[in-house]
C-alpha cells in the first residue's frame, strides 16, 4: 500500500469543504433560524482555509502531484480553477446573507448545498479519470438541483428544479455512455490510459467517434450550449437568483475545466475532429444566444441567453487551441478560455447580485422595465450595473473587453480570422440588449402608475461583493497582465 | 451460445424499454420496466458479474421500481395525461441516429479493440464479489468516498424538497 | 469460455437459486389453479360485485397516496444503497493483507458520511409519520 497520508494531504482543500459542509448538516437543525448566518460565516472560514492552502502552492504553481491511484491530480490547471471557485463561492455565500434573508429563506442547508457543490466542482476540476470526474460532476449536479428548488414557495423554482433534474439526469446519461463507450475503446478510463490508446491507435474506430459525440454532448448539457441549452432560461429565471449566479458562474467553470481536460488531455489526439465539432457548436451558440437575449424582457432570462452566448465565446478559445500550429497555439487558446471564463465570473456575479437585492415590496424587481428611473434614485447602483453590462457587452477597458479580446487574438493566431469577425459581429449585437438595460436606467422614467417603485436594498454583504466585482471588472480590465500570465503558466499541455 | 443470450436479453430490453414508453397504462408501464430490469441483470450474469446483477435485482427491480408504483399512485395518473404527439418526432431521430450509428460502423469497419487493461485474472480466481470488493476498497477508494458524498446529498435534497414543514414557514 | 461452459458453470455453482426460483414460481402457479379447479361456481350479480365492509364501494381503489409514503421510499432506497456498497467490503475484509486498516478507516468515513444523513434525518424529524 502506497502512503495514504500524503493523498489525503493533496486532497486536503476537499476534505476541509467536506468536513465543513458535513459540520453544517448536523449542526443545522440545531440552531435557531435567526442564528443561521453563523453557518454561514462557518463556511465563509473553511473556504478562507482553502484559499490559503491552494493559494500557498501558488510559487510550485505547476508541481504536479497525483493520489489514490492517479485517479485525482493537482496541477497548475486544477489549481488556477480553484482559487477561482473558492473566490466566486465566498461571493455567492455573501451575495446570499441578504438575498435570502429577504426571501425568507432561512435554511442553514442551504450553504452545506454550496459546499458539497463546490467540492463536486473541486473533483471534477483536478480528476484525471473519467470516473471520478463523472461522480464530481453528478456531486455538483445533484446538489445544484436541490438548490434550485429551494425556493419552495414559488412554483417557478420548483418547475425549474424539476427541468433541472430530468434534463440533467439525461445529459449524465450521455456522458456516461460516452465513457463507457470510451472505456470499450481505450481499454482504461484513466484520461493518460485513454490518450495512449488514441495515440497508438489513430482515429480510426466509429466508436471512438461516437464516444466523442457522446461525451461533447453530455457537456455540452452542463456549459449550457446550443442546442443542448433549452434549459437554461427557465431554470436561470426559475432559481433564487444567487443560485442562479452560482450556477451560472461556478457552474459553467468547473464544467468547462472538466471539459477541457477531457478534450485536451484525454482526446488530445483527436484535436483535428473535435475541433471541427466545437465549431459548429459555438457558430450555433453565438447566433442563437445573441438573437434570443434581444427579445427578452426578463432580466434573469436575458442574462440566461447572454451566459449561453458567453459560453460560445469561451468555444472560440478551445476550437482555436485544437487547430492550432505548434505548442504556443494550443496553448494560447486553452488559456484563453480560461481568462474568459475568470474575467465573465466577476461581471456576471456582480449584475447578479444587482438583481437579487434590487427589490418591489416583498419581490424581486425582475423586468427590465423595473429598471426604469433607477438612475435618478440610485446613481450608484445604477451606475455599477452600467459597468457590468458594459463589460458584458465587452467594451473597453472592462473586464469583458480583455476577456473577449484573448480569446480573438487566439482565433486569428489559429488561422481562424473569419470566427472573430463573426463573433465581432455578434459581440455588437449584444451590445444592444446589455444596452437596453442601461438606456432604461437612464433615459426611462418610471411608469407613475406602478405604484411602488424598486429599490437597490443595501447591506453590508452586499456592498462586500459589490465592491469585489466592480474592483475585478475594472482593475482587470486595465491591467490584465498578472491574470494572463498565470492562465498562460497553469495551461494544460496540448499534445 | 453466448451470442444467443446476448441478443435473446439485447432484443428483449429494446422491446420492453419501448413498452415502458408506449403503453398507456401508466403501472403496465412499471410493469415492463421491471421485465427490462430483470433482463438487464440477466445481462449482467451473461458477463459474469453476479454481484452487479443480483444489486440490479435488489435494487432496481426491487426498490426503484416501487418508487416509480409510488409515484404513479401519488399523482394518480390516468390513462390518457401521457405524451402520445410526440411518435414521430421521437421515431424521425431515432431512426436518424440509427442509421448513422450503423452507417458509421460498416463504413469504417470495426477495428479489434484492445484487451482491456482492467480485466486482470483476479476475476476469474476470486469470483465476481470479491474482485469488486478489492478494486473498490483500494483502487477506487476516491471514487467510493464520493460517491458517498452524492448519496449524502441526495438523502438530504429528497427530505428538504419533500418534508412539508422545512424552512420558509419559520421565518 | 465458451456459452456451454458458462452456462453449466453456472448451474452448477447457482443450482439451489435456480430451485428456489422454481419452487417460488411454482407456487404461486399451483395455488391459484388448485383453488380455481376445486372452488364451487354459483355466479350471481350480488356476489360478483365488490365487497366492501358490506357497502357497495363509492370510489376507485386507485387513490392518491400522501406524499409521506414517497419519502420513507426514498429514504428506503439510498439506505438500501448504503447497505449494498459494505457487502463486498465485508467479503474482501477478511483478506487482511489487501485492505487492512485503510479499508476499515475507509468505511469509517462512509459509515460518518451516513450517519450525517442520518442525523439530519432524524433532528428534522423526516422519520416521523407527521
Amino acid at each position: 500500500m502506497t502512503s495514504y497520508g500524503a493523498d489525503l494531504l493533496v486532497i486536503l482543500p476537499e476534505l476541509i469543504v467536506v468536513g465543513a459542509a458535513c459540520l453544517l448538516l448536523v449542526l443545522e437543525p440545531l440552531t435557531p433560524p435567526s442564528r443561521k448566518e453563523l453557518l454561514a460565516w462557518l463556511s465563509l472560514g473553511a473556504l478562507a482555509l482553502c484559499i490559503g492552502l491552494t493559494g500557498g502552492q501558488i510559487s510550485v504553481l505547476n508541481l504536479r502531484v497525483s493520489a489514490f491511484s492517479d485517479l485525482v491530480v493537482v496541477d497548475g490547471y486544477a489549481r488556477f480553477w480553484k482559487l477561482l471557485l473558492y473566490g466566486v463561492t465566498g461571493l455567492t455565500i455573501l451575495m446570499s446573507l441578504p438575498y435570502l434573508k429577504a426571501e425568507r429563506l432561512q435554511l442553514g442547508e442551504y450553504y452545506g448545498f454550496i459546499l458539497l457543490a463546490l467540492s463536486g466542482m473541486m473533483v471534477m476540476v483536478s480528476g484525471a479519470d473519467l470516473l471520478t470526474i463523472y461522480l464530481g460532476t453528478e456531486l455538483m449536479s445533484l446538489s445544484l438541483y436541490v438548490m434550485a428548488g429551494l425556493k419552495r414557495s414559488s412554483p417557478r423554482s420548483l418547475e425549474a428544479s424539476a427541468k433541472y433534474f430530468v434534463l440533467g439526469a439525461f445529459s449524465s446519461g450521455l456522458l456516461l455512455y460516452g465513457i463507457s463507450l470510451l472505456y470499450g475503446v481505450a481499454g482504461g478510463t484513466k484520461l493518460g490510459a485513454v490518450a495512449a490508446a488514441i495515440g497508438s491507435r489513430g482515429f480510426d474506430d466509429p466508436l471512438l467517434l461516437i464516444a466523442t459525440i457522446l461525451l461533447a454532448a453530455g457537456f455540452g448539457f452542463k456549459l449550457a450550449v446550443v442546442p443542448f441549452h433549452m434549459w437554461t432560461p427557465d431554470v436561470y429565471q426559475g432559481a433564487p437568483t444567487s443560485v442562479t449566479a452560482f450556477m451560472a458562474v461556478a457552474s459553467k467553470a468547473a464544467s468547462f475545466a472538466a471539459f477541457l481536460r477531457v478534450f485536451v488531455e484525454g482526446l488530445g489526439g483527436l484535436k483535428a475532429d473535435w475541433s471541427n465539432l466545437f465549431l459548429l457548436l459555438c457558430l450555433v451558440t453565438l447566433i442563437l444566444g445573441n438573437l434570443v437575449a434581444i427579445v427578452q424582457t426578463n432580466i434573469k432570462r436575458m442574462l440566461a441567453y447572454s451566459s449561453i452566448a458567453h459560453a460560445g465565446y469561451a468555444l472560440i478559445g478551445l476550437v482555436a487551441a485544437g487547430r492550432g500550429m505548434g505548442e504556443s497555439g494550443g496553448a494560447s487558446g486553452l488559456a484563453s478560455v480560461m481568462l474568459y471564463l475568470a474575467l465573465y465570473a466577476f461581471m456576471t456575479l456582480g449584475a447578479f447580485a444587482v438583481i437579487g437585492m434590487f427589490r418591489k415590496g416583498g419581490l424581486e424587481g425582475e423586468d427590465i422595465e423595473d429598471f426604469a428611473g433607477l438612475a435618478k434614485r440610485q446613481p450608484l447602483a445604477a451606475f455599477l450595473m452600467l459597468v457590468f453590462m458594459v463589460s458584458l457587452a465587452g467594451i473597453p477597458p472592462t473586464a469583458g473587453f480583455i476577456g473577449k479580446f484573448y480569446v480573438f487574438m487566439a482565433a486569428v493566431e489559429a488561422g481562424l480570422a473569419w470566427l472573430a469577425v463573426v463573433a465581432l459581429i455578434f459581440a455588437a449585437i449584444s451590445a444592444y440588449y446589455y444596452m437596453r438595460v442601461v438606456m432604461v436606467m437612464y433615459m426611462r422614467e418610471p411608469d407613475p402608475s406602478a405604484g411602488e417603485v424598486p429599490q437597490l436594498v443595501a447591506s453590508p454583504a452586499l456592498t462586500v461583493v459589490l465592491a469585489c466585482a466592480v474592483a475585478g471588472v475594472i482593475l482587470f480590465g486595465l491591467f490584465p497582465n498578472p491574470l494572463v500570465s498565470l492562465a498562460l503558466q497553469s495551461v494544460l499541455p496540448l499534445k | 451460445m453466448e451470442q444467443l443470450f446476448f441478443f435473446y436479453f439485447a432484443a428483449v430490453i429494446a422491446v420492453a424499454s419501448v413498452l415502458v414508453v408506449a403503453l398507456r397504462n401508466p403501472i403496465y408501464s412499471a410493469l415492463s420496466l421491471l421485465i427490462m430490469f430483470f433482463h438487464v441483470a440477466g445481462l449482467y450474469v451473461s458477463l459474469r458479474a453476479e454481484f452487479l446483477a443480483a444489486v440490479q435485482v435488489i435494487v432496481y427491480a426491487g426498490a426503484i421500481l416501487v418508487l416509480y408504483l409510488f409515484v404513479v399512485m401519488l399523482l394518480n395518473l390516468k390513462q390518457d395525461d401521457r405524451y402520445h404527439r410526440q411518435w414521430p418526432v421521437a421515431g424521425v431521430v431515432g431512426l436518424t441516429l440509427a442509421v448513422e450509428a450503423v452507417m458509421l460502423t460498416l463504413l469504417k469497419g470495426r477495428a479489434i479493440p484492445p484487451a482491456p487493461a482492467n480485466t486482470n485474472e483476479t476475476v476469474e480466481g476470486l469470483g465476481n464479489t470479491e474482485a469488486l470488493g478489492d478494486a473498490l476498497y483500494s483502487t477506487y477508494l476516491f471514487p467510493f468516498e464520493v460517491a458517498s458524498l452524492i448519496l449524502l446529498v441526495a438523502m438530504i435534497g429528497a427530505i428538504i424538497l419533500a418534508k412539508k414543514d422545512i424552512g420558509g414557514s419559520e421565518a | 469460455m465458451s456459452g456451454i461452459e458458462l452456462l453449466l458453470e453456472y448451474l452448477t455453482k447457482y443450482f439451489p437459486i435456480l430451485l428456489f426460483i422454481f419452487v417460488a414460481l411454482a407456487f404461486g402457479v399451483v395455488t391459484l389453479l388448485i383453488s380455481y379447479l376445486v372452488q364451487p361456481k354459483y355466479p350471481e350479480p350480488e356476489k360478483l360485485s365488490a365487497y366492501e365492509c358490506g357497502s357497495e364501494p363509492f370510489s376507485d381503489a386507485r387513490m392518491p397516496f400522501p406524499v409521506r409514503y414517497y419519502i420513507f421510499a426514498m429514504l428506503f432506497v439510498i439506505f438500501d444503497i448504503e447497505v449494498i456498497f459494505l457487502y463486498p467490503w465485508a467479503v474482501v475484509f477478511n483478506d487482511i493483507n489487501k485492505v487492512s486498516i485503510i479499508g476499515l478507516v475507509e468505511m469509517l468515513v462512509f459509515i460518518a458520511l451516513f450517519l450525517v444523513a442520518y442525523v439530519y434525518a432524524w433532528r428534522k424529524g423526516a422519520l416521523e409519520w407527521d
